[in-house]
């Protein structure tokens, strides 16, 4: 049995019959943007607060943003989303959850995708910032202290604007990771980009030419954020250091 | 690095491409069963009564045992004393391809045998006959398909129950809102947790997560059946001669499941089914 191939499945009416199966793709393509770039926004502002919270002198602020990184960084990714999905609605009281549950399950899904993702790459934004800053000189954060700022003042002023210029090439790949790892939430039901590829399988029968999309798909989102995150990383660089002139 | 992630990509792409399925010749996968002396069965992992794991990780069920059957006579066939069988799970979204593609010989589980799929694998004679029906709470009020409007549904992904509610729901405007769970148990946990008011499935299985719940006797199963469905065990397609032995193995097998009584009345399709083994889709 050779395989027949059909590329004009795309243009065809999908089964439900409001769509061609190439909207279907589309609109998986667009869960995904939405999906990763929120949950990108929410990693990005919870991994530079507890980055800088790792290196700060006070013990017990370190000590919970070590304990955050490692809770989130260890755990794999698809139970997180499990946990988020399945679990915490259970311990919420009977009434909310119970009216929480009982919401359009597309918000409720795409909620739970964005808070897990988000708080699983924080995590790693946080090491990257982490070490932004630790690659700093000492003597910076000390002329910073000895010319009367505070330390707040020292990381807002002195280390801060270059802990994160110096981070952004690191970070680019875990804006990246957090496009690819977006398709782990297919398996809670939210019809992005892989859960939808995986549909056209099943209804078209054509699973060759479904992957081959979605594979383009993927390349073309992180071709983009690669081009974008390149002309970023030359304006921001820091002369001087690593990638800048 | 950034060209060799492209790289990277392109070669899992072409590599999807490359694994075309075999031609077909006299009986291919005897053939292939010969050659290298295992088969692989294709299993379900949570599709009881016909095919799940037990408390051991055993499969375990009535479609399972039937596929047993068929490698023994697979065995004294092909005069073999030994035959490797590998367990392969799969589920309602990747059964029909990976049997297209040569990963599995065979697969018992509960897979309908419809015209549509029939265009792409082959299927034996028809081992059980299921509707396509409703699991609720019995406190929930809803009676058939008409209370489910506005409201949340759960179904499985990748099966014909899933495609019937969306096109219900499409036709009838009725607003429901479809979860497309990625098994049996997960769509059962969805309902169990409230998530759903229902559960969309084949009846037989309904009732199976039902005897393996919580508190059984807070479910029911109601509503019309939306569809008369006849399970068969996929084969590939274009193969007529392991088809054949197929069938006979399983004619022979072919009697009601016994000692797990799900109080599930045997529907009329189903005993004739029995009578007169045919490989007949309902639609």
């Amino acid at each position: 049995m050779a395989y027949q191939w059909n590329w004009g499945v795309f243009l065809q009416p999908s089964a439900s019959g409001d769509d061609t199966y190439l909207g279907w793709m589309f609109a998986g393509f667009k869960m995904t943007i939405a999906l990763s770039l929120t949950a990108w926004v929410l990693a990005l502002l919870l991994g530079a607060l507890v980055g800088v919270l790792r290196t700060v002198p006070n013990k017990t602020l370190a000590g919970i943003a070590t304990a955050y990184v490692e809770l989130f960084r260890n755990v794999p990714l698809l139970v997180q989303l499990f946990i988020w999905y399945f679990v915490l609605p259970e311990l919420l009281p009977t009434s909310i959850g119970n009216a929480y549950k009982q919401s359009d399950p597309v918000f409720q899904q795409f909620l739970a995708s964005m808070v897990c993702l988000g708080l699983f790459t924080s995590a790693r934004v946080a090491e990257q910032v982490r070490a932004g800053i630790n690659s700093l000189p000492k003597g910076q954060k000390n002329a910073g202290l000895a010319l009367g700022f505070t330390l707040a003042q020292t990381y807002r002023f002195v280390m801060l604007p270059m802990a994160f210029r110096l981070v952004v090439p690191p970070l680019t790949s875990e804006f990246l990771n957090i496009f690819k790892n977006s398709a782990v939430c297919s398996t809670i039901g939210l019809l992005e980009l892989a859960a939808q590829g995986r549909q056209l399988v099943d209804y078209t029968a054509q699973p060759y030419e479904s992957f081959i999309a979605v594979t383009l798909s993927y390349i073309i989102i992180n071709v983009t954020v690669m081009t974008l995150m390149h002309k970023f990383e030359k304006r921001i660089a820091v002369p001087g250091y690593i990638g800048g002139k | 690095m950034k060209r060799l992630a492209i790289a990277a990509a392109l070669a899992t792409a072409l590599s999807a491409v490359a694994t075309f399925p075999a031609h077909a010749q006299e009986s291919a996968t005897l053939k292939k069963i010969k050659e290298t002396g295992s088969i692989t069965l294709g299993h379900r992992e949570s599709s009881i009564p016909f095919s799940y794991y037990d408390d051991k990780q055993q499969v375990i069920g009535y479609s399972h045992e039937l596929m047993l059957k068929v490698v023994d006579s697979i065995k004294s066939e092909l005069k073999l004393a030994k035959v490797d069988t590998r367990l392969m799970p799969v589920t309602s979204a990747n059964r029909i391809t990976l049997i297209q593609n040569g990963t599995v010989d065979i697969e018992c589980g509960s897979t309908t045998n419809n015209l549509e799929r029939q265009k792409q694998v082959g299927f034996s004679t028809t081992i059980f006959v299921i509707g396509t029906r409703l699991m609720t709470k019995k406190d929930s009020g809803i009676k058939d398909f008409a209370d489910l409007a506005g409201k949340n549904v759960v179904t499985t992904a990748g099966t014909t129950s899933e495609r019937l509610i969306r096109k219900m729901n499409e036709e009838k405007s009725m607003g429901m809102k479809v979860i497309s769970a990625k098994d049996h148990g997960e769509a059962f946990l969805t309902l169990e947790t409230g998530r759903a008011v229902a559960f969309m499935m084949d009846d037989a299985l309904l009732y199976g997560e039902m005897a393996k719940a919580r508190k059984p006797g807070d479910w029911m199963v109601t509503g019309t059946a939306q569809s008369k469905e006849a399970y068969g065990c996929m084969v590939r397609k274009d193969d007529p001669g392991f088809k054949k032995l197929v069938d006979t193995a399983l004619t022979k097998a072919l009697i009601p499941p016994k000692g797990l009584n799900l109080n599930m009345p045997l529907s009329d399709e189903m005993k004739a089914a029995f009578k007169a083994p045919n490989d007949k889709a309902f639609e």
